[in-house]
């Protein structure tokens, strides 16, 4: 109360923009919060259930599988929960303490295989699955998460390579980190899965869904590398003259001093850069694929659940945010733990 | 004793169209302790950076150990692995603590096992009188212990010559003796020194020979007491007189 009294009415000035601000607050969230939330359905299993003239959240539970599996075959979903628990796993790596990097590297590096064969199946006892069955939130995780897997050794390299002292290495990274930010995804999508098979001989058909990825991983791997680029820049020449004076070569002094120190500076504009390359995969809908923007965008042409755009978009929007949101929780956890502010 | 492991042949050195070397001459025996200084901008610390390759010569011949600086990479990067260098700024790596700092260079460098790397780190730790400070990271620590650290780092390649470049110029006044003293106690085991110092304490402590600089030229060689005491040249009388 006594917090209240001093921060938000200590003067004629403050409580009348408290009071202001309160008024637009309650104007805008009360109908919001009464729409979303006390005068909607819940329970219920059809278009009639919904009549209180709420938000019909039946339709987004009746069609909460789809949306996160997309056309993924029911019998075989428990795959994709496998994948992942697996990603969660992984993702706790970062925080072990004692886990080496190159060891990390290669579970990780395990795990996408591991992954990629257990979605796809064909192997062993597993079912074949085609990509194309592929959608809904599982596919918007399997480019994000593909694609800055790809992504990230290239970036490496394009950033060092664009401070290379060789010309030919110097001049043929800048030309190609220019040519994929100059252009935007849609057009790298398209090429991708319209042009690319023109080139192709016939029979030699890369999947539609790995076609999209490499485009997406080259074009991420464009963007990261200026991050990294820029983390390189606040390195002082002392450090690569003092591994240098330790006869520590080119790629020791890159790998054990420089790297670590320049990816430490660039976390928040690396995450910044991951986020938005999750939201960005929504474009593939422009290819026939559908992520989860574009599953629930699909599903609102169903007969059984017409008008419903409000309820499904708000539905997007609210995943969209929690895990970019959780995202961002989990980069300043990395910088906490990684050491930041000791540097 | 007496085989030279540094010459220093008619050096040259430019820096756009500035000449910071101009015909060096230097010969350094195995387990001389020779201390370099001159007034800022003699060319004294790129000197030394030249000595193991951090300066590329124009002209003239750098041989370290038997080993000619001009034969590339391999020749340079074989050179550093048996001299030591310790930089004004430290340069300790910080995202590493201090004992992965000193075991870095060893483990990749010279293919040590991290037991032994470990061990030895330890070893040198204790050297330069911190050895409780190995889980630390470099910025926890006073500017005297981080450069004691980097001296330990050095050693840790168990080098054949020591290079300083001006080791003392960046600590705070009270810091600076105990950097001095692990220094002093390096000259005393027997180590091949180079020092670039404007601490005459340390040139009086432990130089065999000092070696006064000025634009690029040796202006002066002799031993403490007679560069103090009864220099020959002009240049070095005006230089002592600003600086004692």
């Amino acid at each position: 109360m006594s917090w209240v009294r001093e921060n938000l009415f200590s003067s004629w000035g403050n409580t009348l923009t408290s009071c202001f601000i309160g008024f637009v607050l309650a104007w805008a969230l009360v109908p919001f919060v009464d729409w979303a939330v006390i005068s909607a359905d819940w329970g219920g299993s059809k278009r009639t259930d919904c009549n209180s003239g709420g938000a019909c959240w039946v339709y987004v539970i009746q069609r909460f599988d789809q949306f996160m599996y997309g056309f993924y075959p029911v019998s075989e979903r428990w795959r994709v929960d496998v994948v992942g628990i697996l990603l969660v796993v992984a993702l706790t790596l970062f925080f072990w303490p004692r886990v080496s990097a190159r060891l990390a590297l290669l579970c990780w590096a395990l795990a996408l295989f591991f992954c990629w064969f257990l979605l796809t199946g064909g192997v062993l006892a597993l079912p074949y699955v085609e990509t194309r069955l592929w959608g809904g939130m599982m596919l918007t995780v399997v480019l994000t998460v593909g694609g800055l897997v790809l992504a990230f050794p290239v970036a490496i390299l394009l950033a060092l390579g664009r401070r290379s002292s060789l010309p030919l290495v110097r001049i043929s990274c800048t030309a190609f980190i220019e040519l994929w930010r100059g252009v935007p995804l849609i057009t790298v999508l398209f090429m991708a899965s319209v042009m690319l098979p023109l080139f192709l001989p016939d029979g030699a058909g890369v999947d539609k869904l790995l076609r999209a990825l490499i485009g997406v991983s080259l074009f991420a791997g464009a963007y990261l590398a200026e991050v990294i680029r820029g983390g390189l820049q606040a390195i002082l020449r002392g450090q690569y003259e003092a591994a240098a004076a330790l006869g520590l070569g080119y790629w020791k002094t890159m790998t054990y001093v420089i790297m670590p120190q320049a990816l430490r500076h660039v976390i928040p504009g690396l995450l910044n850069t991951i986020i938005a390359l999750f939201k960005d995969t929504t474009l593939v809908l422009i290819i026939g694929m559908f992520d989860f923007l574009g599953i629930i965008q699909a599903s609102l042409n169903d007969q059984e659940w017409l008008g419903l755009a409000a309820e499904g978009y708000v539905f997007a929007a609210l995943i969209y945010w929690s895990i970019c949101y959780s995202l961002s929780r989990l980069s300043i956890k990395v910088e906490q733990h990684s050491g930041v502010h000791r540097v | 004793m007496s085989e030279p492991v540094i010459k220093v042949e008619q050096v040259h050195k430019w820096f756009g169209s500035h000449q910071a070397l101009a015909g060096v001459d230097l010969t350094v025996n195995a387990g001389e302790r020779i201390v370099v200084c001159g007034p800022s901008g003699s060319g004294k610390s790129t000197l030394v950076r030249c000595m193991n390759g951090l300066e590329t010569i124009d002209s003239g011949a750098i041989t370290i150990n038997q080993i000619d600086l001009s034969g590339g990479l391999t020749a340079i990067e074989q050179v550093r692995k048996s001299v030591g260098m310790v930089f004004q700024q430290f340069n300790l790596f910080p995202h590493l603590t201090v004992e992965e700092n000193l075991c870095l260079a060893p483990t990749r460098s010279l293919g040590l096992s991290a037991y032994a790397a470990k061990e030895r780190a330890l070893k040198y730790l204790e050297r330069v009188h911190i050895p409780e400070q190995a889980a630390k990271f470099p910025l926890q620590l006073s500017g005297g212990q981080q450069q004691r650290v980097a001296i330990a780092r050095a050693l840790c390649m168990e080098p054949k010559i020591m290079l300083f470049d001006e080791p003392t110029s960046a600590l705070d006044p009270e810091m600076i003796k105990e950097v001095v003293d692990v220094i002093a106690e390096l000259a005393e085991d027997g180590m091949t020194l180079v020092c670039v110092t404007h601490e005459m304490g340390l040139a009086r402590a432990m130089a065999d020979r000092i070696v006064f600089l000025d634009e690029g030229l040796v202006v002066e060689e002799a031993p403490p007491s007679a560069f103090f005491n009864a220099p020959k040249s002009d240049r070095t009388k005006q230089f002592l007189c600003k600086i004692l």
